[in-house]
């Protein structure tokens, strides 16, 4: 009978681990063999650090590297920021069908393929694009004005890219925050905004965090958004691997860059969720 | 010199559309003392007291707190504090947290917060509790800690939704008496709103019961019980048989009536429009119906029935009787003297109640 239980457990777990393994564990395993490979002549290898010594005496390397992380981290502030409100309305203020049709209207954009909304930015952006022209028109602009191409179209189309995922966890904590407790507050002499920063968001903690750190993992490894937004400048590291792999056939290099990001992403979520005084486990489980 | 009340409504109405869920009620109740709104659920009671609150606008009508209108003041800046139905404590911070907050909203310095908190905590019977999370009380001093978190501020009335609901039976009874003893400790004004009648009862200096958004009578446990002025009053507040009748003759004061089933019956007249020849309602209370195993003095409205069942509760027992002339079933409480020890199924006995204690109201 235990046995059965225990066979049983193995058969359901065993999909995760084949995915776990196969397409996680054992590629990082082979990464990081090949990032350690120093190449010293025609099919000729060492063992050595180089590889990332080149990552930390090339300033172009580490400045792109900075760079993506920063604005990473301003995306997600700012999706924050936006999606908040937009979730407290959802969760709050509607009820029944309006909620459902609002819930709706965040989903909507993802049933498009990602490149087709991103292009959909640049239609909307370009120099001969639909807010050059409405300036122009409306005499704001006596010439074509070029929006794309710079940090600011890379920002829209990261904060507008990773919106659900910030707007859905928040939506889930909030709906289960219970509206007496708000009322009690009020009712307790406390102003909107000592609410909100008393109640709403210590109780919505667990969501912040999880979409935080879903959407600044998506922003990070964004690759698309980048290049097509911010132009052969956009400098974000993504760009970099993508280089060091397919232009310059580089995998060693490419590996190596592969591990920092890596290291990168988790030296962030961790420092964020010691700031929140979070931990992982909870706020996963909570949302 | 009359003093002002703590709460005053006047002509209080509340539409949702065309739902008219509170319809012009009045009432005022002085400093100290605990009244009760009682009704069934979706009564307007809610209502009534989110409005009191502030959470809700009355469509016409005027709520005067200390004589001041408080109609356009934010429920924020209300005299007034609620007990929520589920209590409604902050499970994001500890007790001390939690009863500070109003305090703390007022710009009350840190260390005096912390001298009220551990003051009101004491009083209500949780001294050095502040420390600790919400989660590791239990059901009753969850319970005292949402009355001390209201009294800390000193509202001029405190409101309460139903707060014992969610207790379980045995709690419920002793948080009753122990609400009853922190009002008169604090001596604020408590406005508490229920549908179980006992615990309005036991409760109330003065018990308001509604129905439909009206106030069907403000009154004494007592003057509910003993002499509802409605039927919907006698049915609510208490148990009681209820007979369809209709008047026969009238007489001063007492009625005579015939039962749908056919059995005579006088009463005494407890509300408007009953000539002869109108539909009336009856209602006795089973308490008042006296039992005997030989036949009684037919003073009164006496018969004889057959026992259909025992419905043994201790001290509450019930015997439920056919009438052997109209066969009608009646409720009766069971006398615990020890005489009726024995009572079975299929027992005959007599039964009589004054004709005092039959209280006739119109039909409709």
């Amino acid at each position: 009978m235990a046995d059965r239980s225990k066979l049983t457990f193995y058969l359901l777990l065993a999909p995760l681990l084949l995915w776990l393994v196969t397409l996680i564990i054992l590629p990082h395993v082979g990464m990081f063999i090949v990032s350690l490979r120093e190449k010293v002549g025609v099919r000729e290898y060492e063992t050595s650090f180089a590889n990332y010594a080149v990552f930390f005496n090339e300033p172009l390397y580490w400045n792109t590297f900075a760079r993506t992380a920063y604005m990473s981290v301003a995306s997600t502030v700012l999706t924050l920021l936006i999606g908040f409100p937009i979730a407290y309305y959802i969760a709050k203020l509607t009820r029944g069908r309006s909620k459902t049709t609002l819930f709706l209207m965040c989903l909507i954009p993802f049933w498009v393929s990602e490149l087709v909304r991103t292009f959909g930015w640049m239609i909307l952006l370009r120099e001969t694009g639909i807010f050059s022209s409405l300036l122009q028109y409306v005499g704001l602009a006596d010439a074509p004005v070029e929006m794309l191409y710079n940090d600011a179209a890379i920002m829209v189309g990261l904060v507008y890219t990773s919106m659900l995922f910030m707007v859905v966890p928040l939506v889930t904590t909030l709906d289960s925050l219970d509206d007496s407790l708000i009322e009690a507050g009020y009712d307790l002499g406390a102003s909107g905004i000592a609410i909100l920063r008393e109640i709403v968001i210590p109780h919505a903690m667990p969501g912040i965090v999880s979409g935080c750190i879903v959407v600044f993992m998506l922003s990070l490894g964004n690759y698309l958004t980048p290049i097509l937004l911010g132009g052969k400048d956009s400098l974000w590291f993504t760009g970099l691997i993508y280089s060091q792999f397919i232009t310059r056939f580089n995998w060693e290099l490419g590996s190596a860059f592969g591990f920092l990001l890596l290291g990168l992403s988790s030296l962030i979520v961790f420092v964020g969720l010691k700031l929140t005084r979070q931990s992982l486990g909870k706020t996963m489980a909570q949302t | 010199m009359s003093e002002t009340p703590d709460l005053e409504c006047r002509d209080i109405c509340k539409s949702f559309d065309d739902f008219r869920a509170v319809d012009n009620v009045s009432f005022a109740v002085p400093q100290g003392k605990f009244f009760s709104i009682l009704g069934p659920s979706g009564c307007g009671k809610t209502t009534l007291l989110r409005m009191i609150a502030g959470f809700q606008k009355p469509t016409s009508g005027d709520l005067l707190i200390k004589g001041r209108s408080v109609v356009d003041v934010p429920p924020n800046k209300r005299p007034v504090s609620m007990v929520f139905q589920h209590l409604a404590l902050f499970p994001m911070m500890n007790i001390g947290a939690n009863v500070g907050f109003g305090l703390r909203q007022r710009g009350v310095n840190k260390t005096d917060v912390k001298k009220q908190v551990e003051r009101v905590l004491e009083r209500v019977g949780l001294g050095g509790v502040a420390d600790r999370a919400v989660s590791s009380l239990s059901g009753g001093q969850k319970q005292r800690v949402a009355i001390a978190r209201c009294m800390v501020l000193e509202p001029d009335v405190l409101l309460l939704d139903e707060p014992l609901g969610a207790l379980d039976l045995k709690l419920r009874e002793h948080m009753k008496i122990e609400l009853k003893q922190l009002q008169s400790e604090f001596n604020t004004t408590f406005v508490y709103i229920t549908h179980d009648q006992s615990e309005a009862l036991v409760m109330s200096d003065q018990i308001a019961v509604m129905n439909r958004g009206v106030f069907e009578q403000v009154g004494t446990a007592k003057e509910l019980y003993y002499e509802p002025q409605t039927a919907f009053v006698a049915g609510f507040v208490g148990e009681a048989n209820r007979f369809a009748a209709t008047v026969e003759e009238t007489g001063d004061g007492t009625l005579t009536l015939r039962t749908d089933a056919g059995r005579m019956l006088t009463g005494v007249a407890a509300g408007q429009g009953l000539a002869r020849g109108t539909a009336a309602q009856v209602f006795v209370r089973p308490e008042a119906v006296r039992l005997s195993r030989a036949p009684q003095d037919a003073t009164g409205n006496a018969g004889e029935g057959t026992v259909q069942s025992v419905l043994f509760n201790g001290a509450n027992s019930q015997v439920l009787l056919r009438d052997g002339q109209s066969g009608a079933e009646i409720s009766v409480a069971l006398p615990q003297t020890g005489e009726f020890r024995d009572l079975q199924q299929g027992d005959a006995v007599h039964f009589c109640w004054s004709p005092d204690q039959t209280r006739v109201y119109a039909d409709g």
